[in-house]
Formats: structure tokens, C-alpha cells, sequence
């Protein structure tokens, strides 16, 4: 029997996961961790976003990963091209914290719900459901997805541990 | 745009800087806690996000966070980063309860304000060197300190340097307090993560070129 594996995503990093195996990135604060899956077909593919809209690249060749727009366009791409179907897509989110704050809120100190509002307009522009999120905050988070179950398990340091 | 090529003379004058800033900051966290404190030679590195965080750590590793922000001439970000350990050992020396532990439910409102009011203190004296070797005018944001994961409170802190590349060059000097012959392996961090564009300006005003 083939042992299950962990597939870890890095910081403005995304990956492809394949049921048995899951997929994990850890410790998410203003960062928004974002989960689209075939249940039915066990794939899921997970980005870890740093930044709201690609529009605030000053770089000419950026990272897709990086950007909620350019990071879920890329995900589905992906995910289509390792069988999966469109209209069997379905999403989980979590991150999206305001790990410090600041009296003078520059609009960067913002960003974890700024991330949060990005990913949420792209994926109803894309008709993916979203079927559950744990967002906000100001506690870090590393999550875990299982695509056999659809089931993302979420940790934190001072609230513990649950399922969305 | 991108980070233009740094030559070793460039990579001396950023270790300088982390010397110098780094140096100060020790001194004044020497007085402070009336111990000695070694300070390690800074290391300045060009590092991946990842990188970065597992400098700190590791990603899930539960640290304690100190963050500024740099205005003025030169803008940057700057950690002063703690393993827990380390943060509940400098709580316990300032505000004088020995059984002090992150641990304890009760939430401790002196100890967060005291461990604030050190990356305060130490990010000052880190800047003021700063400024005095550069003659920038660089000024501190109030300091904000965090209790959580490593990759949470680093990546929360990178977010100018991601609009410009998927690197940041990172100023990291770490220390140790010297607890006698049980000199344990706790580090703490400064990193000064300088914005990309501030480069040139510091620099220039060391009266380096760009190109040499």
C-alpha cells in the first residue's frame, strides 16, 4: 500500500493534489489560502495568495500564483487539464487576517480582507460555489485539505482546531 | 522593476548597516536587562518568501513578533523576532514575575505592553544608528507585536516587496543572551527588510554607485 503524502504549498505558491493524498500550506495570516475541487473525481488544486489584484504588480512577468485574480484563472486552468469538471467545481477559503494593527491604516495594513473580498468577486465571476470559509481575524492559520472528502481542516494557535 | 545587481562591496555595506543598527539595539537590550548579549555577525541575504520565514523558524513555528514600520527617506519593514522561550525569558527580567508563561490562560496585559515596549525600544536604537551612519531621516511606525504562527507574522510583512518580485533582501542579525554554560540555541532576529526602491537611496547616500 502506497503511504499518503502531504503536498506542501509555499508562499505565493500553488499545487495540484490527487485523492488519497492531501494538501497543506501553512501559517496563512493575511494571506488567503483558497481550495477548488472535483469531489467526485478526488482533485483539488490550492493556491497560496499574498495580494489582492495582479493590477499592483510592478514587475512586468509576475508570479500567478501571487494575485487572487491571476491565482484562481490559473487553478481552474490547471485543475480542467487534470480531468476535472467545470461545473462539478466547488471552493473553500480561509486566511484573509489582520495580523498587526496599525493606528495609521494604510491601505496595505488592510489587505487580509482585501484578499478575502478579491478571491470571493473571482470565483462568483467564475460561478464556482463557495462552500466555506473561515476568514478574518487576527489569528494566523495552516489549513489541510482532504479532495476525497472535501473537508479543510484549519488550525490556529490560540483557538484550536476545526473542519469547514 | 527588479532588484538591480549587487556586487560584494554592496553586500559589505548592508552588513554594516546590520552591524551598526544591530549593534546598538544589543547594547541597549544589555543595559536593559543588565546581562550580556552576543550578537552574531549579520548575515544579508537575498531570499525567497519561504526563506525568509523559515529564518524565523518555520512557517508553524509559534513565535513572537514585533513589526514597525519604516517611514521617511528610506521605507522599509523591520522584525524583531523571538522564540517563545526567548520573549517569556526577557518578560520574566522586566517585569519581575518569575513564573511568567504564554501558557497561562490569564492574559498577562503587562507582560504583552512590556515585550511591545522592548521592540520599541530596540527598533529605536537599531533606526537611530541607521540614520546617523546613512544621514537619512528615517522614522519608526508605533511598533505592533503579534504572538503566532512565524509564516502568519512574517508573510503579513512582505507585502511591498511582493508587488515587486517574488524576493526580499533581508538585513538578518540574530543574537543570544549569554546564560552562562547552558548557552542554549535560542535566537532571537532583527530583519530589516528594506523596500525595494529604498536600495538606491542608501546607496547613494553612502556615496556608492550602483554600478560598482
Amino acid at each position: 500500500m502506497n503511504s499518503i503524502e502531504v503536498i506542501k504549498v509555499g508562499i505565493a505558491d500553488m499545487r495540484m493534489v490527487k485523492s488519497p493524498n492531501t494538501i497543506r500550506t501553512s501559517g496563512l495570516g493575511s494571506c488567503v489560502g483558497v481550495v477548488i475541487y472535483d469531489l467526485l473525481k478526488g482533485i483539488a488544486g490550492l493556491a497560496h495568495i499574498m495580494l489582492p489584484n495582479s493590477g499592483l504588480a510592478k514587475e512586468n512577468e509576475f508570479n500567478h500564483a501571487k494575485y487572487a485574480d491571476t491565482a484562481i484563472k490559473q487553478l481552474v486552468r490547471l485543475l480542467l487539464a487534470e480531468g476535472a469538471r467545470p461545473h462539478s467545481l466547488s471552493s473553500k477559503l480561509a486566511g484573509g487576517a489582520q495580523m498587526f494593527q496599525f493606528t495609521s491604516g494604510s491601505d496595505m495594513m488592510r489587505i487580509g480582507p482585501r484578499n478575502v473580498e478579491a478571491v470571493k468577486k473571482e470565483l462568483e465571476v467564475l460561478h464556482i460555489p463557495l462552500l466555506g470559509e473561515d476568514v478574518g481575524g487576527n489569528s494566523g492559520r495552516t489549513i489541510e485539505f482532504d479532495p476525497g472528502t472535501g473537508m479543510l481542516h484549519i488550525r490556529t494557535v490560540n483557538k484550536g482546531t476545526h473542519e469547514i | 522593476m527588479a532588484f538591480f545587481q549587487f556586487s560584494s562591496l554592496h553586500l559589505d555595506i548592508l552588513k554594516e548597516i546590520g552591524n551598526i543598527g544591530a549593534g546598538n539595539a544589543a547594547t541597549s537590550l544589555s543595559k536593559l536587562l543588565n546581562k550580556r548579549i552576543d550578537m552574531k555577525v549579520p548575515d544579508v541575504k537575498i531570499v525567497s518568501f519561504d526563506e525568509i520565514v523559515e529564518l524565523a523558524g518555520g512557517a508553524d513555528s509559534v513565535a513572537a513578533g514585533v513589526f514597525l514600520r519604516i517611514e521617511g527617506e528610506a521605507p522599509g519593514n523591520m522584525f524583531f523576532i523571538l522564540p517563545l522561550p526567548q520573549a517569556e525569558n526577557f518578560i520574566r527580567q522586566m517585569i519581575g514575575e518569575e513564573e511568567f508563561s504564554f501558557s497561562n490562560p490569564i492574559p498577562n496585559e503587562m507582560a504583552f505592553s512590556a515585550l511591545q515596549e522592548l521592540g520599541n525600544i530596540l527598533a529605536g536604537s537599531y533606526l537611530s544608528a541607521l540614520s546617523d551612519f546613512t544621514d537619512l531621516a528615517l522614522y519608526p511606525s508605533v511598533p505592533a507585536l503579534s504572538i503566532d504562527m512565524a509564516g502568519a507574522i512574517i508573510g503579513s510583512g512582505l507585502m511591498e516587496h511582493s508587488q515587486a518580485g517574488d524576493y526580499a533582501i533581508v538585513i538578518d542579525t540574530s543574537f543570544n543572551e549569554d546564560m552562562g554554560d547552558t548557552l542554549k540555541e535560542v535566537r532571537g532576529h532583527f530583519f530589516l527588510l528594506p523596500f525595494p526602491d529604498s536600495f538606491k537611496t542608501i546607496f547613494k547616500t553612502l556615496g556608492v554607485n550602483e554600478d560598482e
